[in-house]
C-alpha cells in the first residue's frame, strides 16, 4: 500500500473496566491527499481511531502505517501528524504568532525560515494582523483557524480534526467547511476528518466511512454511501429516509417485487431493481429517500396513501403520508408545490425500482 | 460592580474590623514606637521622640558621640534575605517535583498525598523543630543513618549552623510551596499538553514551554508564601541555628527582651515590612503589565 497516508489494519481497543470494545477490529486505508472523515454517532470510536493515529493511544492489538511506516510505540511528538482539538487546545499564554510559531521551533527551524512560515499561516487563514493577539481576545471562528494554522505550520503528512466546528453556529461552520475543503487541496496535506454530522461528511469529504458500536460499517464516497448504502444503519444514518417494512413475494432476475406488510393485495406492491439475496416470502426493510418519491393520480399507481401532513422547510416542502399497513412515507416537493386540497385525501405515490434499495429485516 | 451594596459592608465588616483591631492598630503604634525615646529598663519614654532607633540601623555612636557607619544590621537583613532566598529556591526543587508527581495520580492518591502534605500543620512547629534537634544533633538519627549508609565515617556536627537552620526552614514551609504550586498544575488543562505533544514537543519542552509557564502564578504564590514567612522566621533560627547567626526576627525578638530596645525592635520590624510591601507592590506591578501585554 505505497499510496496510503494511514493503513489501519485489524485495530482493537477495549479501555480498562469497559464491557463493549471502543474499536472492535477496525480496517481501513486513507489516501494521500484525501479528505477522509469518519462519521458515526457519538460514542462510536472516532475519536479513539483519530487518538490512536495521533499516538495518544495504543490498539491493544492491530497496527497503525502511517506513510508505510509501521507506529507501533511512536510518541505522538515524533509522528508526522498533528491535530486540530474539538476545543481548539490554543496555548493561552502564547500569542497567535507564537502558537503558529510552535511546532516549527520544536522541529528546530531557523528564525527567519519560522517567522517567514508563520506569516505565510497567518495570509493563508485570513489572520493578518491578530498576530500579537492572545487566543483569548480571539473569536471562535478566529480560534479554530489559529488551531488549524498551528497545526498545518510544520506541514504534516496527516492533518486529524476531532469535531473542529462543533463549537462554531451554522453559518460559520458552513463557512469554514469551505475554507477546510480549500486548505486540504491547497496543501495537498492529507485531512482525516472526523464528525457525528452526516451532512457535514457528505459536503467536504472525498471518502466517508460510517462508523457505529466499534466497527466501520461502509467506507466509500458520498454518493456511494447515500445511494447504495450498504446496510439499513447507513441508509438510516445518513441522510433521510422512508424505511418501509415489506414482504418479498416474487423475484425476476435481480429485482424483485414487494408488498408493504399488513397491506392487502390489491395496494402496496413495490418493484425493486437489486433485491439482493431476498426469498420470497421474505420480510425485508425498503428503503427509499424522500427526493425520490413523486406524487402522482392515485389511478395511475398501486401505491396510495392518505396525505397527512406538509411541512413547508424554505427551500422544500415535505409531504407525510400513511400507507396501507400503517408504515410513514415522507415526499420531498419544491417549496413552492402547493398540497393543500391534499392534506387528508388519498393520493398516489411513485418511485423508480432503482431508487429502492431492499435490506433483510 | 463597583458601588458598595449594604450587604457587601455587612458582610465585610468582621473581617474589616479584626484588621483595624489587630493588624493596623498594632501597626501604627509600632510605627509610634519606633519614634520614641527607649527606657532605660525596657519599654518607651511615651511622649519624648527621636530618630535614634532609624539611625541605628545604619550608624554607629562612639563614646565620644561621633557617628560612624555600622554594617551590623544590614548584614542581618541580606543574611536574612539570603537564607529566606535559599530557603524558597529549596522549597521549590523539592515542592515543584512533589506537585508534578502528585498530578499524574488518580484522585484518590493524590489526595492521600495532599493529606500527607498538611499533617505536619498538626504538630506544634516548636515540637517539630524540637525534633529536629533530635535528628540533626551529633550521634542524632541523621549521623546514625549516614553512618550505617558508609557514606560518612564521624558525625556531621551540623547542628547549631545554617545549615540546620536551613534544613528547619524548608521542611516547615514546603508544605507552603506544595500547595498552590500543585493547585495551578492541577488546573492546566491536560488538552494544552496533549497538544504540545501533538505538536512534536518532547517531555523537557512540555515542561518548560507549557506546564511551568502556566502554573507560574502558583509557582508566584508558592514562593511569596514560603519567603514572606521565611524573613521573619524566629523558631528555626533560634532552636536549630543556636542562636548563633541571627536572622531579623531573633533581632526583633531580642530587642523587646534581653536588650530592651523596644524603639529599635519596632523600626527593625517596621522596616522588613516596608521592604516586603514595596517588593509585593513590585510584583504585582510587573504581572499586571505581563498580563496587559498578553
Ligand atoms: N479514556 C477512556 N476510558 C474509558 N472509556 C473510554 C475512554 N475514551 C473513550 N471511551 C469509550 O470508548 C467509546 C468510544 O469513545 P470515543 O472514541 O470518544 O467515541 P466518539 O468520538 O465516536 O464519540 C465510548 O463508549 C467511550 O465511553
Ligand atoms: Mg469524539
Amino acid at each position: 500500500m505505497t499510496d496510503a497516508a494511514v493503513a489501519i489494519s485489524s485495530v482493537r481497543k477495549t479501555f480498562a473496566g469497559a464491557s463493549q470494545p471502543a474499536l472492535g477490529g477496525v480496517s481501513l486505508d486513507i489516501l494521500k491527499n484525501e479528505f477522509f472523515t469518519l462519521l458515526g454517532p457519538s460514542g462510536c470510536g472516532k475519536t479513539t481511531l483519530l487518538r490512536m493515529i495521533a499516538g495518544f493511544e495504543n490498539p491493544d492489538s492491530g497496527a497503525i502505517l502511517l506513510d508505510g511506516t509501521a507506529m507501533a510505540r511512536t510518541p505522538p511528538n515524533r509522528r508526522p501528524v498533528n491535530t486540530v482539538f474539538q476545543s481548539y487546545a490554543l496555548f493561552p499564554h502564547m500569542s497567535v504568532a507564537q502558537n503558529i510559531a510552535f511546532a516549527l521551533e520544536m522541529l528546530g527551524r531557523p528564525r527567519d525560515a519560522i517567522r517567514a512560515r508563520v506569516a505565510e499561516m497567518m495570509r493563508l487563514l485570513r489572520l493578518d494582523g491578530l498576530g500579537d493577539r492572545r487566543p483569548a481576545q480571539l473569536s471562535g471562528g478566529q480560534q479554530q483557524r489559529v488551531a488549524l494554522g498551528r497545526a498545518l505550520a510544520p506541514e504534516p503528512k496527516v492533518l486529524l480534526l476531532d469535531e473542529p466546528l462543533s463549537a462554531l453556529d451554522l453559518k460559520l461552520r458552513k463557512e469554514m467547511q469551505i475554507e477546510l475543503k480549500r486548505l486540504q487541496t491547497e496543501t495537498g496535506i492529507t485531512f482525516v476528518f472526523v464528525t457525528h454530522d452526516q451532512e457535514e461528511a457528505l459536503t467536504m469529504s472525498d471518502r466517508v466511512a460510517v462508523m457505529r458500536g466499534g466497527a466501520v460499517m461502509q467506507i466509500g464516497r458520498p454518493a456511494d454511501i447515500y445511494e447504495r448504502p450498504a446496510n439499513l444503519f447507513v441508509a438510516e444514518f445518513i441522510g433521510e429516509a422512508n424505511l418501509l417494512p415489506a414482504i418479498c413475494v416474487d423475484r425476476t432476475g435481480h429485482g424483485g417485487t414487494f408488498r408493504l406488510a399488513g397491506a392487502s393485495d390489491d395496494d402496496g406492491a413495490i418493484a425493486v431493481a437489486d433485491a439482493g439475496t431476498l426469498a420470497p416470502g421474505q420480510t425485508a426493510t425498503l428503503v427509499v429517500r424522500p427526493e425520490r418519491v413523486a406524487l402522482v393520480p392515485a389511478q395511475t399507481t398501486r401505491l396510495r396513501g392518505q396525505a397527512r401532513e406538509a411541512v413547508y422547510r424554505g427551500s422544500d416542502l415535505m409531504l407525510h403520508a400513511s400507507l396501507p399497513g400503517g408504515a410513514m412515507l415522507r415526499a420531498r416537493l419544491p417549496g413552492d408545490a402547493d398540497v393543500t386540497a391534499l392534506i387528508g385525501q388519498v393520493t398516489g405515490f411513485a418511485f423508480p425500482g432503482d431508487a429502492v434499495r431492499a435490506f433483510a429485516a | 460592580m463597583n458601588e458598595l451594596r449594604p450587604r457587601d459592608i455587612a458582610l465585610t465588616a468582621p473581617a474589616a474590623l479584626f484588621l483595624v483591631a489587630f493588624m493596623v492598630a498594632p501597626l501604627l503604634l509600632m510605627v509610634y514606637v519606633s519614634t520614641l525615646e527607649r527606657a532605660p529598663f525596657g519599654g518607651v519614654l511615651w511622649g519624648s521622640h527621636t530618630a535614634v532607633a532609624y539611625e541605628k540601623l545604619l550608624l554607629e555612636r562612639d563614646l565620644l558621640g561621633a557617628l560612624s557607619f555600622n554594617s551590623d544590621y544590614i548584614a542581618i537583613f541580606a543574611r536574612s534575605f539570603r537564607l529566606a532566598a535559599i530557603t524558597t529556591a529549596l522549597t521549590l526543587a523539592i515542592g515543584l517535583p512533589t506537585a508534578l508527581y502528585m498530578t499524574t495520580l488518580s484522585p484518590r492518591r493524590a489526595a492521600i498525598i495532599l493529606f500527607l502534605v498538611t499533617v505536619p500543620f498538626w504538630t506544634n512547629l516548636l515540637v517539630r523543630n524540637f525534633a529536629w534537634i533530635l535528628i540533626l544533633r551529633n550521634g542524632g538519627q541523621l549521623d546514625s543513618l549516614l553512618l550505617w549508609l558508609g557514606i560518612t565515617s564521624q558525625p556531621l556536627d551540623i547542628l547549631y549552623t545554617p545549615w540546620a537552620t536551613g534544613i528547619g526552614l524548608t521542611y516547615s514551609f514546603l508544605p507552603f510551596m506544595i500547595l498552590p504550586v500543585y493547585v495551578a498544575l492541577e488546573r492546566i488543562d491536560r488538552r494544552l499538553i496533549e497538544a504540545a505533544f501533538d505538536l512534536g514537543a518532547d517531555r523537557l519542552r512540555v515542561l518548560t514551554r507549557v506546564v511551568l509557564p502556566l502554573a507560574m502564578p502558583g509557582i508566584v504564590a508558592g514562593a511569596v508564601l514560603v519567603f514572606v514567612p521565611c524573613l521573619g522566621a524566629y523558631v528555626s533560627p533560634e532552636l536549630l541555628g543556636g542562636g548563633k547567626s541571627l536572622m531579623i526576627g531573633n533581632l526583633v525578638q531580642a530587642q523587646f527582651g534581653a536588650s530592651r530596645n523596644w524603639p529599635f525592635g519596632a523600626a527593625l520590624a517596621l522596616v522588613l515590612v516596608l521592604i516586603l510591601l514595596l517588593s509585593l507592590a513590585l510584583l504585582a506591578l510587573v504581572r499586571r503589565r505581563a498580563e496587559r501585554l498578553s
